[in-house]
């Protein structure tokens, strides 16, 4: 054994060490929360770390999870160690595959940071539903409960396998455990090298398919061999159990943890016994050691190998003296009378009673629960009810523990406050910090630092809200002498440390419950020290002098601005905590940071690493104790998040999730089938933007661009009459609209909402008009918020009463006119500066109150559906657009089947109008049949129609009549999108979106082009460009983007449009249009810079230009309709490449980095791109220079 | 011909050495410039703005990934072998001193003293024989007095001098109320010598986008007489190096520039436009010019014309003024 390492890791870190020490060929897809166990071992192999044997991994990313399965079953067959990581969805992609790799008994470990599965909603927390799901598959299963196990079975999974022939998924807890930093012990390469048997490799590979000694495989079998062939496996199952406890029995000879397949923790005698696996285990076992303390008679086992599932050995752990038994799913069969673990565990005690060899002469009381969905905390106290429950003549079952269910009452009730003695033996410590404060990052330092000079345990879990930028953390983190088993978020009144890194949050939150008496209380504020206290919300002064608290603040924004360190507050903040936590002395712990400060930063930024030593030494004299007075000063009200005014559904139950009471919500408020309103983000006001812009209405020229370019919707215009104003605010601006567009007398606005502003810049970059006495004066300037937030508030609350400009009168194809139209996609939680909302935003101007939106997975679903709101919201008609996401491969199909569907119903629909004609109004029934909708006039007056259609079948009789009403919306014409990303259209969903546009139906397919996954944090796509660096193609991508366009073109019957709306806003309202006009599919693929491009998105506009310029990337329309006029279809919208492409390149990180790290490789690579961008431009151009001849000319020349 | 000069306590074997240019970003130009006869290099400049701007970018890209999204806790892969501009610069350095025999001399651009001290110990220890300190500092504080400029400079060769042992020369502007007592001050600092002088560009405005924009124009030998001017003032005065930059484009040029004081003559300039071979034929001219005129070596013609020695002294002063401007015809 040696001298033990410890490390200081996460789950997935912890899992993909050995994976990657263990395997040849690893293929994967990214799914949240795995996808980090594939960067690494990308990044390790690039560093070209090898495996025990001596070779680097193969790392491969696959176009989706089905492929990255058959990849690795390929690679199996070839004779290679393969393995792959994956969680949730991906997991059930992969199951066709699982069963041919168990079939053939191959020996392979798939591990999952097991997820929920997307039902009602999708979800990326952990919970056991996707490894439920495959148990039928014939693959073993093995669980982990924390990082040290994750490690450890890692690693018994794979010695394992190789000796039993039957391939594992070895899974464990998503987030709770694979996001979890804890302090483990390392396992060194001989003790893995130990574990893995040669001899069983040497047969792997024997078996593999070879054609030096060729066999089939994948035969098609028939009745009559089919059968005996399935239960052949059998003898192997049989003596898996026995071979995976001598192979955890190896490992506790090497490493002196002994794991059973089933281990038992508890009273000898106990009476009341749980049965779970997981990290919930973890939980328990603590709770029972509490428990026993006090003296009761309980237990719990954990169960490790769950598949095969050896009844007897678990029965025989069960004490004589036990009378109550439960067992808990994290996973929800609808529709089953029990979840699998519960069912299989009374299985087993049914049978031993059959046949005779169970202690129990009938069976006991046994109760199945489900618990801990979608990572839903699991603590003490919800395990000590279920004790008590159990102690009960019939306890309840099924129950569910965690939740109020008041709608089936399958809840147990339990004492939130209920703690273990383990609680008082850890410091803890929570953290409220804004996403990209450092807040986290410093916490995970704080745990290294901890962790590896001291003797103390460890453990970090970090909890972000749902926003994608500006999102609020919440890092828990524990401190203490013995192992730290407590697998659930610090509770109230628990924490010995309480710090606040943003005074914003103060009202936000009420963050002082979670202190103990005593506890410290750290603040970072910008106020005066002797108005600290006053800033302090009186709920929050009330705690500090009842628990006796001691305060301590500091501004350490300023202190960042004095040590140069701009706004990085996360080294001060560090700082204060080891200086008033007192978990390590003062100078001890300083140094600590110190050093630190140097190996994060290496030699690389010594500029940095001195302005970090500066910032450190600053914090010790800028830190200050506050004096508590003896009564609360209560000056701050209490904000009242969401206004009386709102929905009751919002007030109700949004509110609640905003305010982070959400688990307060019973069963019997949420909606049952997943559907929820749209219009909820206008509710919740962010004040996140430092600064907004503010009107110069005397400079403006109404061009539109500003409306046009804002990524939040936070800046509108409208034109109205001017004798709708009623008493408007004293400075609400409005002026006579420009332009004879417009009848007189009509005024324009353009209003901020200033409390949704995220104060991005964008909208004054593009505003073309300057001051001509002030140069750096323009129509629009960026002003401090705060100051104007209530004068605006009220404007933008006046400018929403004002009349919508009536659609059929606006004048679409310009800009000015199209953008007074109502925007149905507002104030998305996107990041700062982002390129896809704009579009989107766009099609819900000039489609949405008819617009029905199929969305794939990925960023925009995530600003688009992450709960509690919904940017998508109603004209005042009520009308607007109707969202969902299904999944992430289907999307396409999906959004098909919404046409398909729109159009049999509205097929219907004119049937019943015929059925029914004689008892409807003849004009009416003309009007239907000649209706033209190709405008909005038209589609106005369809709704007119159906109006005075309803009105008649209020009065008509018969079935035909209701089926009418039912179906009459559907005569009006709707308009069917189907959004996502590149990762989804280029690579996982590319199949359906191939054959979407082969099918030639009428829908719109939006790809928003960022060239990389971007939500799951910037893997690589087949729409990455050459020489871009992105994970899994850390060394810049060799080939070369997917020519998305080319393909549709092929097809000939699909209207192709490539836009960027930065760069030629008027293309792009085009290109929307066109593509909507078409009577088929249509796709636009749309430019749309990222922050995973490494720069800084108050440059959205300048980068769209660059791309352009450089020819990186190319405007035009393929319209086929234009052939029927003898024009060619393709039209280009951008001139050749004016630029040199590294005058792109390099303002961009995703490149500059390959410059920096591989000058040589970069200038390869950015030459031949520079080559493509020609060639490609002067291709696109032959193209679209080939003469279409008029096939009635074709045709009489030929005659002639 | 004896054309060998002294400059920094190094021995040159002439007193042409190209100014901070891109000719030395190249190992083949500076090659170049060497077989034309180029007695040293001064390398081009390692920008403060860009060394910090790097290391801004550095931080937001690649060290503080996380925004507060649940799902990715970074967006672009970290190298480990990522080169900063610092790297970079000190790597020229080698690279240079292994391909060229003549001294190198790196050159550092800013307007703090802070981490300039690391740089200049980087680059003392990357094997440069020299260091050029080009102080472009724009004074366009009303309420910073001309006194607090100075101390600017002062401050940072003190901090310089304490730590670096190389050769230490200050590039300076000529906006300093009293050129001389400044370059008295730098002397009594420690400096080894002064180049003079430093062309600030001015920034033009696009009419069109009304923005304030980058203009670049080269030097004319017009411009070299404002240096000359200051060489001859100097010249006797200080017990430093003197080197003349800014508008030398002939052997004329670099003639009257050595009689009025210089040690060293720089070209910059003239080499961008005529190529690094250029360099060649103005020694050749320079040599030629000398032995037409009977010198014997470059030593005995430096300082010939200075105001210590010219035959009218007082017309590097006023006098001048009046006798150009009556020299001037309409």
């Amino acid at each position: 054994m040696g001298q033990d390492k410890s490390l200081i890791i996460d789950g997935n870190e912890a899992v993909a060490r050995i994976a990657h020490k263990t395997n040849e060929v690893i293929a994967i897809y990214p799914i949240t929360p795995s996808s980090p166990m594939g960067e690494l071992s990308d990044d390790w192999s690039s560093a070209g770390q090898k495996n025990i044997w001596g070779n680097i991994p193969e790392v491969i990313e696959m176009q989706s999870e089905g492929g990255a399965a058959g990849a690795v079953h390929g690679s199996l067959q070839a004779g290679a160690l393969t393995t792959t990581f994956t969680s949730s969805q991906g997991l059930l992609l992969m199951i066709p595959n699982m069963y041919k790799i168990a079939g053939e008994l191959t020996p392979a470990v798939i591990h999952v940071a097991a997820r929920s599965l997307a039902a009602q909603a999708l979800s990326i927390f952990g919970d056991h539903s996707d490894v439920m799901a495959i148990r039928q598959t014939g693959y073993g299963m093995l669980a982990s409960g924390s990082v040290q196990e994750a490690m450890d079975m890692a690693l018994i999974s794979q010695a394992a396998t190789l000796k039993t022939w039957i391939p594992i998924v070895h899974f464990f807890d998503g987030f709770r455990t694979s996001h979890e930093l804890a302090r483990v012990i390392d396992i060194d390469d001989s003790v893995i090298r130990a574990m893995i048997d040669e001899e069983d490799v040497v047969q792997f590979r024997a078996r593999a398919m070879s054609p030096d000694r060729p066999v089939i495989r994948g035969t098609s079998q028939n009745p009559d061999v089919y059968f005996q062939a399935r239960e052949s496996v059998n003898p192997f199952y049989e003596a898996m159990p026995d071979i995976v406890q001598q192979t955890m029995d190896k490992f506790a000879e090497l490493t002196g943890r002994q794991y059973r397949l089933f281990d038992y923790v508890g009273a000898e005698d106990a009476e009341q016994v749980i049965l779970l696996m997981g990290s919930g285990a973890e939980a328990a076992d603590e709770t029972v050691e509490s428990l026993l303390e006090a003296g009761e008679k309980v237990g719990i086992i954990k169960i490790r190998l769950y598949r095969p599932f050896t009844a007897q050995r678990l029965l025989k752990l069960i004490p004589r003296s036990c009378q109550a038994i439960a067992v808990l799913d994290r996973t929800k069969e609808p529709g089953a009378d029990g979840e699998p673990l519960y069912k299989d565990v009374m299985t087993a005690m049914a049978e031993a009673i059959i046949r005779g060899d169970s202690d129990y002469k009938v069976l006991p009381r046994m109760a199945g629960g489900r618990y801990g969905l979608s990572s839903k905390e699991f603590t003490p106290g919800m395990i000590k009810a279920i004790f008590d429950e159990l102690k009960s003549e019939s306890p309840k079952s099924p129950f569910t523990i965690g939740i109020i269910d008041d709608v089936s009452h399958t809840h147990l009730e339990w004492d939130a406050s209920f703690e273990t003695s383990a609680v008082k033996k850890t410091t803890q410590c929570v953290f409220y910090g804004l996403g990209s404060d450092g807040t986290v990052s410093a916490n995970k330092n704080t745990i290294k630092i901890i962790g590896e000079e001291t003797d103390l345990q460890a453990q970090g879990y970090f909890v972000y809200d749902s926003k994608k930028a500006g999102a609020v953390t919440i890092s828990h983190l524990r401190f203490g002498a013995e192992q730290i088993r407590s697998s659930y978020l610090i509770g109230t009144g628990q924490a010995q440390f309480v710090a606040c890194h943003q005074d914003m949050l103060l009202d936000r939150f009420d963050m002082l419950e979670m202190a103990a008496p005593g506890a410290v209380f750290l603040l970072n504020s910008s106020a005066e020290q002797e108005a600290v206290w006053d800033s302090l919300p009186p709920n929050l002064q009330q705690q500090v002098i009842e628990k006796k608290l001691k305060f301590y603040a500091i501004d350490a924004y300023q202190v960042a601005s004095d040590s140069g360190m701009g706004r990085r507050i996360n080294t001060i903040m560090q700082t204060c905590f080891f200086a008033v936590s007192g978990i390590l002395p003062g100078d001890e712990a300083i140094e600590k940071i110190k050093s630190a400060v140097e190996k994060s930063y290496g030699r690389k930024g010594r500029r940095i690493v001195d302005m970090n030593f500066r910032a450190i030494d600053n914090t010790l004299t800028a830190m200050y104790e506050v004096k508590v007075p003896e009564r609360t000063t209560g000056k701050i009200e209490k904000q009242q998040l969401i206004p009386d005014s709102a929905p009751e559904f919002v007030r109700e139950v949004t509110a609640r999730l905003i305010e982070g009471k959400g688990d307060l919500l019973p069963v019997s408020m949420l909606p049952n089938d997943g559907t929820w309103p749209t219009g909820t983000a206008i509710w919740e006001k962010r004040n996140i933007g430092p600064e907004i812009p503010v009107w110069d209405e005397e400079l403006c020229i109404h061009c539109g661009k500003c409306p046009f370019v804002c990524p939040h919707a936070a800046i509108r215009s409208k034109v109205f009459p001017v004798d709708v104003l009623e008493d408007p605010p004293v400075s609400f601006k409005y002026v006579p609209v420009k332009g004879k567009e417009f009848p007189e007398g009509m005024q324009i606005s353009y209003q901020v909402a200033p409390e949704d502003c995220t104060g991005c810049g964008i909208c004054v970059e593009i505003c073309p008009v300057r001051d001509k006495s002030r140069s750096s004066h323009k129509a629009l300037n960026m002003r401090k918020q705060v100051p104007l937030k209530e004068q605006e508030s009220v404007n933008w609350d006046y400018f929403l009463t004002l009349p919508e400009y009536k659609r059929s009168d606006i004048r679409w194809r310009t800009m000015k006119g199209a953008m007074i139209s109502q925007p149905l996609f507002e104030f998305s939680g996107a990041c700062v500066g982002c390129g896809e909302t704009p579009y989107i935003k766009l099609a819900t101007q000039l489609f949405g109150d008819r617009m029905i939106v199929a969305n794939a997975t990925g960023c925009s679903s995530i600003y688009g559906g992450n709960l509690p709101t919904t940017p998508y919201s109603k004209d005042p008609q009520g009308r607007g657009p109707t969202w969902s996401n299904s999944l992430f491969e289907d999307n396409a199909e999906f959004g098909l089947g919404f046409r398909l569907a729109i159009n049999a119903q509205k097929d219907h629909a004119n049937n019943l109008i015929d059925t029914l004609s004689d008892d409807l109004d003849e004009d009416l029934v003309t009007g239907f049949k000649q209706a033209d909708q190709s405008d909005e006039a038209g589609i106005y007056d369809q709704r007119q129609r159906v109006e005075r259609l309803r009105e008649q079948l209020q009065s008509m009789t018969g079935h035909e009549a209701r089926a009418l009403e039912g179906v009459a919306d559907y005569l009006v014409k709707k308009s069917v999108w189907i959004i996502g990303g590149d990762g989804w259209a280029y690579d996982i969903g590319f199949g359906g979106v191939d054959h979407v546009m082969a099918s030639g139906r009428d829908v719109n397919i939006l790809v928003l082009d960022t060239e990389v996954y971007s939500n799951t944090g910037g893997q690589m796509s087949k729409a990455t460009p050459k020489g871009a660096v992105a994970k899994f193609a850390a060394g810049g991508k060799t080939m070369k983007k997917k020519d998305l366009s080319m393909i549709a073109m092929a097809y000939e019957n699909v209207y192709v449009a490539q836009v960027a709306f930065g760069a030629k806003d008027m293309q792009t309202l085009k290109a929307f249009m066109e593509a909507e006009s078409y009577p088929g599919p249509s796709v636009i693929i749309a430019y749309s810079p990222c922050i995973a491009h490494g720069v800084d998105l108050a440059y959205n506009l300048q980068q769209q230009e660059l791309a352009l310029k450089s020819g990186h990337w190319n405007l035009f329309r393929y319209d086929p309709r234009r052939t029927e006029q003898g024009k060619n279809p393709l039209q280009l919208d951008s001139a050749k490449p004016s630029i040199p492409y590294v005058d792109f390149a390099k303002t961009e990180m995703r490149f500059s980095m390959l410059q920096r790290s591989q000058p040589d490789r970069s200038r390869e690579l950015f030459g031949q791109a520079e080559k493509d961008a020609h060639e490609r431009y002067e291709h696109y151009k032959k193209l679209s220079e080939i003469t279409y001849e008029n096939e009635d000319a074709a045709i009489t020349s030929k005659e002639n | 011909m004896d054309m060998s000069t002294e400059y920094l306590g190094l021995k040159l074997k002439n007193p042409l050495v190209p100014s901070a240019s891109p000719l030395s970003k190249n190992l083949d130009t500076a090659k170049k410039l060497e077989d034309a006869g180029a007695s040293a290099l001064v390398m081009y400049s390692l920008f403060e703005e860009e060394v910090r701007e790097e290391d801004d970018l550095m931080d937001n890209y690649l060290y503080s990934q996380d925004i507060g999204h649940n799902e990715a806790h970074g967006y672009l892969p970290v190298s480990d072998n990522y080169q900063t501009k610092t790297d970079e610069y000190l790597a020229q350095i080698f690279s240079l001193k292994h391909a060229l025999d003549i001294p190198v001399i790196a050159s550092l651009n800013g307007v703090t003293v802070g981490g300039w001290v690391d740089h200049a110990l980087e680059i003392q220890q990357a094997g440069a024989d020299a260091l050029e300190l080009n102080v472009y500092y724009i004074a366009a504080e009303p309420d910073k007095s001309g006194r607090e400029v100075e101390s600017l400079y002062v401050d940072l060769l003190v901090e310089m001098r304490k730590h670096i042992n190389i050769p230490l020369v200050m590039k300076l502007s000529p906006y300093f109320s009293s050129v001389a007592y400044m370059v008295r001050e730098l002397q009594k600092h420690g400096v080894d010598g002064v180049s003079l002088f430093n062309r600030f560009y001015q920034p033009g405005i696009d009419l069109e986008t009304l923005n304030i924009i980058p203009e670049l124009s080269l030097s004319s030998s017009q411009e070299s007489l404002l240096a000359m001017r200051w060489v001859g003032l100097l010249y006797g005065n200080v017990d430093i190096s003197l080197a003349a930059t800014g508008g030398i484009h002939t052997a004329e040029d670099a003639l009257r520039m050595l009689m009025s004081g210089a040690n060293v003559c720089h070209l910059c300039s003239a080499l961008l436009k005529n190529g690094p071979g250029y360099l060649a034929k103005i020694l050749a001219e320079m040599e030629s010019w000398m032995e037409e005129h009977e010198y014997e070596s470059v030593s005995q013609l430096i300082g010939s014309a200075s105001k210590l020695n010219a035959v009218e002294p007082a017309a590097f002063e006023r006098c001048n003024y009046l006798q150009v401007l009556r020299s001037y015809q309409v």
